[in-house]
């Protein structure tokens, strides 16, 4: 479980988070959804260490992560996978040599149980084959999977996603969600996606946090986002034309959606 | 072994050509210039002084953090646009030492043997140029080389090359390491590289120059 409690982070005069307070769950999949700009990535990269806050604490199951040295977090992020928006895939390295990398730096495993290793999470990203190619041979997708078997090399306790499906087609922006979705279930491992894509949201979700202007208006889960309650909120969520349809459909109507 | 090829084996070629070139052309400029009571050996000193003292340490580091600066500016600043540094430091690595350390290192190790070579080509250049046109005998040339030579302008040479090697990479490194936007900053981390590098380049120059020649 990740907690954050009271976090406050400004860049000049500017205040981008207001005393966030936030539980991510083990074992389940943690959505942090709202608007561009609304503070979520800042909120995120506060979590893993990324940006300081000037306030506030991060705890990992209990363990305090504001409060540790350099060396102590290092120890905690060796249990963190993430995946960036953009992948983030060493591209001077081929989609192997990428999912090895965390194992040859920080395992005690030798070579032929790591390369043993980074097969198995291609294989369980569903590319077994693409391992001597280069990221820039690969699709967007392909870059997301290998970016996921790259996170789950180490079978982390926390696995942080950041627009899993930004800049993919829906069908392969579903198969990112499942593999996430399974992903979680199977390791056990407390994961937080940020993410604006409804679909996602819907798809792959079993709790919510809404961020609007550095504050975290709203937590639930998928029915608790349908029903509404916070205008910001239902701004957010029914911002589009089909989303207000289904809101009015019967579909809608039935799965309490207001009217 | 990476960052050594990178940094030098990939250099070779510019250093060549560049010191060849350079060498040749001393050779000419001393030839048109000497003259009356000048000794015709003065082409063969004059060509190894300024290949030794002056080109092949601060010259050829100057064209290096042109190509080699750029090139670890540019490399470094794409990691941290496309968010490959965080992923590093997300994995608990020490980004700057995995990524800067090993290129100054190598820049270090493998630009004074870049700065050798120009200085033998240099020199062999002029003393090819010089009996090619006849304008000076290969004894006299020879003999040129060895007037007044002192072990310690090598030594100085080598000295400035390895700051200068230091300078450039670190330089460079710092320049990417902290680029911040997208494709225009990393191009703009990359010309900073290169005119910080060869700023502080040549204000070192001068200062080691009073240090160590004075």
């Amino acid at each position: 479980m990740i907690e954050l409690n009271h976090i406050y982070k400004s860049f000049g005069e500017h205040e981008v988070l207001k005393d966030i307070q936030a539980t991510f769950e083990r074992g389940k999949v943690n959505f942090v959804i709202g608007r561009s700009g609304s503070g979520k990535s800042v909120m995120t990269k506060c979590t893993v260490g990324l940006i300081e806050p000037d306030r506030g604490h991060v705890t990992y199951d209990g363990r305090d992560f504001t409060a540790m040295s350099v060396v102590q977090r290092k120890a905690i992020r060796r249990e963190i996978g993430m995946l960036f928006q953009g992948s983030a895939l060493f591209d001077s390295m081929t989609v192997e040599q990428n999912v090895q990398f965390p194992l040859r730096m920080f395992s005690d495993l030798s070579d032929p149980e790591i390369v043993r290793r980074a097969a198995e999470c291609l294989e369980r990203v569903e590319l077994p084959d693409a391992g001597a190619r280069f990221p820039s041979e690969c699709s967007g997708g392909m870059q997301k999977r290998v970016g996921i078997a790259r996170a789950i090399a180490m079978n982390p306790k926390y696995l942080f996603c950041d627009e899993p499906n930004s800049g993919l087609d829906p069908q392969t922006a579903i198969v990112i969600d499942n593999l996430i979705l399974d992903i979680t279930r199977e390791y056990e491992m407390t994961t937080v996606v940020v993410s604006h894509d409804m679909n996602s949201v819907m798809e792959a979700s079993d709790t919510i946090h809404f961020v609007h202007e550095g504050s975290i208006l709203w937590k639930g889960d998928r029915a608790g986002l349908l029903q509404g309650g916070v205008p910001e909120l239902e701004e957010f969520v029914f911002a589009s034309d089909l989303m207000r349809q289904i809101r009015q459909s019967p579909v809608g109507r039935n799965t309490n959606l207001k009217p | 072994m990476t960052e050594l090829e990178s940094i030098g084996l990939q250099s070779i070629g510019i250093v060549a050509l560049l010191s060849i070139f350079m060498g040749a052309v001393i050779c000419l400029q001393t030839a048109h210039q000497i003259g009356g009571w000048i000794p015709v050996y003065t082409i063969g000193f004059t060509v190894r002084q300024t290949m030794i003292l002056e080109f092949s340490p601060t010259l050829i580091p100057v064209i290096l953090a042109g190509k080699v600066g750029s090139n670890i500016a540019s490399q470094i600043g794409t990691m941290r646009v496309t968010e490959q540094i965080d992923a590093l430091e997300i994995m608990g690595v020490n980004s700057a030492n995995y990524l800067i350390l090993p290129k100054v290192i190598a820049g270090v190790l493998i630009i004074p043997f870049l700065v050798i070579l120009s200085m033998f080509l240099g020199v062999g250049a002029g003393a090819w140029i010089g009996v090619a046109t006849g304008l000076s005998p290969l004894a006299d040339f020879e003999y040129g080389m060895q007037v007044d030579f002192r072990v310690y302008d090598v030594i100085y040479a080598l000295t400035k090359t390895l700051v200068f090697g230091f300078i450039l990479t670190s330089v460079s490194a710092y320049h990417g390491y902290y680029a911040d936007g997208g494709a225009l900053e990393v191009g703009r981390s990359s010309t900073k590289a290169v005119v910080w590098s060869v700023v502080i380049i040549m204000i070192s120059n001068l200062l080691l120059t009073q240090m160590l020649l004075n």
